[in-house]
């Protein structure tokens, strides 16, 4: 089952290749992978996008949690949580097609970024459905060249995961 | 008053209550040497004839003695050759600080001369590592070191040093704390799991410990024998835990996996419960994981909760430090009435005396030497002679597993073996590290003839400081271990296990100023020994020994516990 998993972690040279480096070595997948700084410049977020059964899952977490650079692990499936990812997308579009892709774009709320001659670069922000349905539709017309993001996600409502002063969870075994 | 990184290095080793240090020097560490000089009186430096060797004492310095080990190299190849002993460390969780060179700042990255990525190569067989690029941070990272390598699950730290900023200079002042926001380890066992522990405990019918060396890490063997002893519980241990419960007391059904104990494994296969204390059911125990103790109902005690649940479900896991988790249970069973021993139980011990009975270790004797005889003479002589004041070091493969078979272990850190990686070649560096923690006890590496040759240049070590280590060979002159499974599972095609030259291991420790002594025949065995103990100085004992000889009972790779090849 696919798993989208939040980690903070110091923000030092040498963590993200501790946590790919960790992947690698166990023979856990990522799917996706996403860093960038938090508020407390000292801190990163990352969103790391996996697959893998109970017990795989249940590992990763405890190994994760294990590494000396992680402050908080947080597995958000199973709980109510917002997810995006954003698609940079080159597709051809010549005069017969132009009205077409930009229906498209306007129908998912995309804009476009760039316009050339023969092409529009445009951008797509949504869940993986979204950004999927996009693709599909856009194949037609001739994709140049795309490129994503990866998931970002965060839980709904106030839960707060981001202070890192709390004892680091989840504690699974108990 | 200002002080360079190299006085800060030795002043804060000084904090941490370091007094030995095993290395090798190089051009990156250059200035580290020189002012180790300044500090020769309080650090006493020794220098080995190859990294990988600094490490494995160390690390038989920190096993024997409980401390952390220190160990300090050169950049690139001086640091690539300190990995082995550093992964050996790490896979059974020794503490150890290892301080590695590294080229000036500037230069990294530049492929300069002898410049290794030792941080990037060394971060999967590490419980963390540094890289100080500023000498302002020094004093922290030595802290937070040395506070990592000995608590929670211990293990290898490693320190690059770049040459410029061990140079520089800043105030020091030594930190009072380590603090590290995302490093809690959890000691304390959670008193409900501890609760429900108890519960299945007073009502198991045949319940065993499977003890490890988390135990001997965590200082539990008292708490673990009291609770064995008063419940009548048997003890099962791993390679790692062998030495945490007395091999001496009826309750000990010896090692178990690959190969243990006939009635270990027979009563692993047939408890109703098992207690697993700091061992991580590693593939060389379990066997067949799907058939792996499957009447059983399991409690795990663990330091590190990814150990937990890992290979083999755990029905009450419990999360803590050994030695609180079985205080903590013992305080339960003593605050509720304890339960007696049910007539099951008994039935229970009579059912491992019989298995025991039916197939215990034995060989066959024959013309030649048998290597588990000397194995066994060992073992005689030396609990006759020191009183159990001794330390055996072992290297891997059949040497290693006649050890565990048939040498008595009875006080925790008396056995120092490389259990997770199976590293040939550290027994007898690792016997030099605890004959400099011990200068007083016996100190044997069991060795075979391929592993001693992978440091066999340590005897310069041994020699130079006078550091008495005997070393059994046993000296089948080829690679048993190898050899046995290609006999086994390879129709008897020995492919690349048969040395044909092997070296006059006599004369070898002669050339180096030690002693050598030989036995060809049974009855010479026991005077080599005896000779050997007497000796104040390092003796090889070249065991010639019956080829042919294989370590059984064993269980093959991939198989279930029950399914043993048997003698």
């Amino acid at each position: 089952m696919r798993h989208v998993i939040t980690v903070l972690v110091d923000n030092e040279p040498g963590v993200l290749s501790r946590i790919s480096g960790l992947f690698s070595g166990r023979g856990f997948n990522i799917e996706s992978l996403n860093v960038a700084e938090t508020l407390d410049p000292s801190i990163s977020r990352m969103t790391l996008v996996t697959r893998g059964n109970e017990q795989i899952i249940e590992q990763i977490m405890k190994q994760l949690n294990k590494l000396v650079n992680v402050i908080k692990v947080l597995d958000l499936t199973g709980s109510d949580y917002v997810e995006r990812e954003m698609a940079l997308i080159t597709v051809t579009a010549e005069a017969a097609s132009r009205a077409e892709v930009l229906r498209i774009v306007e129908i998912f709320r995309g804009r476009v970024v760039d316009v050339s001659p023969k092409s529009f670069t445009l951008e797509i922000t949504g869940d993986e459905k979204k950004i999927q349905a996009v693709i599909e539709l856009l194949v037609p017309f001739g994709i140049v060249e795309i490129v994503r993001t990866g998931k970002v996600a965060i839980a709904r409502g106030k839960k707060d995961i981001s202070s890192p002063g709390k004892d680091r969870e989840p504690k699974p075994e108990i | 008053m200002k002080k360079t990184g190299s006085e800060i290095l030795m002043e804060s080793l000084k904090q941490e209550g370091v007094d030995t240090v095993f290395g090798y020097p190089g051009g990156a560490v250059l200035n580290i040497y020189d002012t180790l000089l300044r500090y020769s009186e309080e650090l006493r430096h020794i220098l080995v004839r190859h990294e990988q060797a600094a490490v494995h004492a160390a690390d038989g310095y920190a096993r024997s003695s409980g401390k952390v080990g220190v160990c300090l190299v050169t950049s690139g190849p001086g640091a690539t050759n300190a990995v082995t002993g550093i992964a050996t460390a790490f896979m059974d969780s020794i503490p150890l600080v290892i301080f590695t060179g590294q080229v000036p700042t500037m230069l990294i990255g530049n492929d300069a001369f002898q410049e290794a990525d030792i941080v990037g190569i060394t971060r999967p067989c590490t419980k963390h590592n540094y890289l100080v690029k500023d000498v302002k941070d020094l004093a922290l990272i030595i802290k937070q070191a040395f506070h990592l390598a000995r608590t929670g699950r211990p293990g290898p730290i490693l320190i690059d040093l770049p040459k410029d900023v061990m140079a520089d200079s800043t105030e020091f002042t030594y930190p009072s704390k380590a603090k590290m926001r995302s490093y809690n380890p959890t000691y304390q066992g959670h008193p409900g799991q501890i609760r429900r522990a108890v519960k299945l405990i007073a009502h198991a019918q045949k319940p065993l410990f499977y003890a490890g060396g988390g135990v001997i890490l965590s200082h539990a063997s008292k708490e673990l024998t009291s609770l064995a002893q008063k419940f009548s519980i048997p003890v099962t241990t791993t390679l790692m835990g062998l030495g945490c419960f007395p091999g001496t007391d009826p309750l000990f059904v010896g090692m178990l996996g690959m190969h243990g104990t006939f009635q270990a494994n027979m009563a692993i296969s047939h408890c109703d419960l098992l207690i697993a204390v700091g061992a991580r059911f590693d593939d060389r125990v379990t066997g067949k994981v799907e058939t792996f103790s499957p009447r059983s109902q399991k409690i795990h005690i663990d330091i590190d909760p990814t150990s937990i649940s890992k290979n083999v479900p755990v029905d009450i896991p419990i999360v803590g430090d050994a030695k609180n988790v079985l205080k903590a249970l013992l305080k339960f069973f003593e605050e509720e009435p304890s339960p007696k021993v049910t007539k099951g139980r008994e039935d229970w011990l009579r059912q491992i005396r019989e298995w025991e009975k039916s197939s215990p270790l034995t060989y066959k004797s024959g013309p030649c030497i048998k290597p588990q005889f000397v194995v066994r003479k060992i073992n005689e002589i030396t609990q006759e002679i020191t009183g159990g004041n001794f330390i055996i070091t072992t290297e891997v493969g059949q040497n290693q597993m006649w050890t565990a078979q048939f040498f008595t272990f009875n006080q925790p850190r008396t056995l120092l073996t490389s259990g997770g990686l199976g590293t040939m070649g550290y027994g007898f560096p690792a016997a030099i590290g605890a004959q400099v923690a011990f200068p007083d006890k016996t100190v044997i590496d069991i060795a075979g003839d391929g592993s001693f040759q992978m440091n066999i240049q340590e005897l310069a070590t041994a020699v130079q400081y006078n550091l008495p280590v005997k070393v059994a060979v046993l000296n089948n002159s080829c690679l048993g271990m190898v050899r046995q499974w290609q006999e086994l599972f390879c129709a008897e095609r020995y492919s690349q296990t048969i040395f044909e030259t092997v070296p006059d291991f006599v004369k070898l420790a002669e050339a180096y100023g030690a002693v050598g002594l030989r036995a060809t025949k049974p009855e010479e065995v026991e005077p080599v020994i005896r000779e050997a103990l007497a000796i104040r100085k390092p003796v090889i004992m070249d065991f010639v020994v019956d080829r042919n000889e294989g370590v059984y009972p064993m269980v093959p790779a991939g198989a279930g516990l029950t399914e043993m090849l048997l003698v």
